[in-house]
């Protein structure tokens, strides 16, 4: 080519801001983008819009006032956060809780996992263009929604984990619609994939796309799909049990590029559709086994913590979820910090945006599947 | 490893910038235990950084979270680190001058870092030196304070808006 025509040719860089109200970016997240032509150069996030300063919040609050601030942050996922919560101070003022309350939480806990993936999966969809998924999605969502309504009183949050338990008990009726729901599950779960995963175009947009390399994805402290989509096999309900994961089986699906390469989108998309059935089998297995007995030890309202500090992780549809708390012996914590899962992994956005299509950046985004209420906190 | 062999492993090395054992305080229920750290000088946290992810026996290649925390006499700065290869866990504290909060960013040896310390920053005034972006994150730029300190007074009015 003559070096006319290169001149002429030059493309230019070119600044986009996609967000704060963009449908793709799930919330109000801002994305600065510096693109050459059709090509991401780079991306600045901006966070912050949904910061309601929680931590500050919960220092002024007694321990079982937290709780609903809690339910707050990743909002799809209000009953892990919450059990997340109660477990840190249980540990640390030795608190029991009956083993009734543990299974009542992992169920929950569970059902609301499923939910939360069912939304990605929705809305994964929805960010590459197709829009029937999210129907889908939701019908099933709105069977587990009905259910922890019974139970709680509420449709997203919560407030029902409490500390030395749950706030109420579940019922012969609860536990069978339950039943109804995981039929309808496993059902349909196939059709899920025809619909999807299986889906010669979708595959397209997310196989290959954003990899993440095993060593990647751990020194940026990824956790949850997004670290099992590259295939790591860690999950701390195996590896660290809590609140009595350890008697129940389960596997731990983990990313082995079936599509493309190992930590590639459809891997951490893959992660999360496997784990909704492994859920299944959790809860199937803590209904059969729900044994009898209160669900909940009487904890008075206003207690006080001995002076110490805690940090108890747990895993959430988004990773791992844990608060560190210190306490100095009042009722009142010293510092309640939250290891926000969506926030850790949402900082590798730079690395993984570099040098792919801008229609890409959207598929990522997608696949690492973050809520914005988390990330701000 | 348990907690207090790392400990050990990072005295042999270091000496007294690693600061004495304290056992931890046994919790309410039987040997359950609580608040365990390493409490290090600050001035050797990136050498014993180094030194906690590369070491072949200790391998923490995950950097789980980074707290601050205003302890009115000082600021204290917290890592959380986990080893996917050994799958223990590590709890590295360092205190710093409460006028002058200055301490070295782990960001090049963990990645994960950059945003912890710039939370950090934010919410705390903690001035990471060497980290490549250290800018408010959470907060607007022309934010004035560090909200999660003690004595922070909360503004009556901010651009305009007032929270009257």
């Amino acid at each position: 080519m003559k070096k006319e025509h290169q001149d002429s040719l030059r493309t230019e860089e070119l600044l986009i801001n996609m967000g704060p109200q963009h449908p793709s970016t799930h919330g109000v997240l801002r994305l600065v983008v510096r693109t050459d032509g059709e090509m991401v150069r780079e991306t600045w996030p901006q966070i912050g819009f949904l910061h309601r300063c929680f931590e500050k919040i919960a220092e002024s609050l007694n321990y079982a006032q937290v709780i609903p601030y809690t339910d707050r942050m990743d909002y799809l996922g209000s009953m892990n956060n919450a059990v997340a919560f109660c477990l840190a101070v249980e540990k640390l003022g030795g608190f029991e809780v009956p083993e009734r309350a543990s299974y009542i939480r992992v169920i929950m806990a569970e059902l609301n996992r499923i939910a939360s993936h069912l939304i990605a999966f929705g809305t994964y969809a929805l960010d590459l263009g197709a829009i029937t998924p999210f129907l889908y999605g939701f019908r099933e969502r709105e069977m587990i929604v009905s259910i922890l309504e019974k139970v709680s009183g509420g449709r997203l949050l919560y407030h029902y984990p409490r500390i030395g338990g749950v706030a109420r008990d579940v019922t012969p009726e609860l536990v069978n619609e339950t039943r109804v729901f995981l039929r309808q599950m496993r059902k349909v779960w196939p059709e899920y994939n025809t619909l999807l995963s299986e889906n010669q175009i979708f595959v397209k947009r997310t196989a290959n796309v954003g990899v993440i390399s095993r060593e990647k994805a751990i020194s940026w402290g990824l956790t949850g799909p997004c670290l099992r989509g590259s295939g790591v096999a860690f999950d701390l309900r195996k590896q660290h049990p809590y609140s009595l994961y350890e008697r129940f089986s389960f596997d731990v699906p983990y990313g082995q590029g079936l599509k493309g390469t190992v930590g590639d989108c459809w891997d951490r998309y893959w992660v999360r559709m496997v784990e909704m059935m492994e859920s299944c089998k959790i809860i199937e297995q803590a209904i059969n086994g729900l044994p009898e007995g209160p669900f909940m030890n009487k904890v008075s309202r206003g207690f006080d913590l001995p002076a110490g500090e805690v940090y108890v992780p747990c895993e959430n549809p988004r990773g791992e979820l844990g608060f560190y708390i210190i306490s100095d012996g009042g009722s009142k914590a010293l510092r309640i910090k939250a290891r926000a899962p969506s926030f850790c992994n949402l900082s590798i956005t730079n690395e993984i945006c570099k040098s792919v299509l801008l229609a890409d950046v959207v598929a990522i985004l997608g696949s690492i599947d973050i809520v914005l209420g988390e990330v701000d906190r | 490893m348990t907690h207090q062999e790392v400990h050990a492993r990072l005295r042999e090395r270091f000496g007294d910038a690693i600061h004495e054992w304290q056992a931890p305080e046994a919790g309410p229920v039987g040997a359950e235990s609580f608040r365990t750290y390493i409490q290090i000088a600050p001035e050797a946290l990136h050498d014993v950084c180094a030194m906690l992810r590369d070491d072949s026996g200790l391998r923490f290649d995950f950097l789980r979270l980074i707290s601050s925390v205003d302890r009115m006499e000082c600021l204290s700065s917290v890592y959380h680190l986990y080893s996917y290869t050994h799958h223990h866990e590590a709890v590295i504290r360092v205190d710093l001058d409460r006028g002058n909060p200055r301490v070295a960013s782990v960001a090049g040896l963990w990645p994960a870092a950059e945003w912890h310390e710039r939370e950090s920053f934010d919410m705390m005034g903690i001035v990471y030196e060497g980290h490549p972006y250290l800018r408010r994150i959470l907060l607007p730029e022309d934010w004035a304070g560090h909200p999660l300190r003690k004595d922070y007074v909360a503004p009556k009015e901010y651009n305009g808006l007032t929270n009257e």
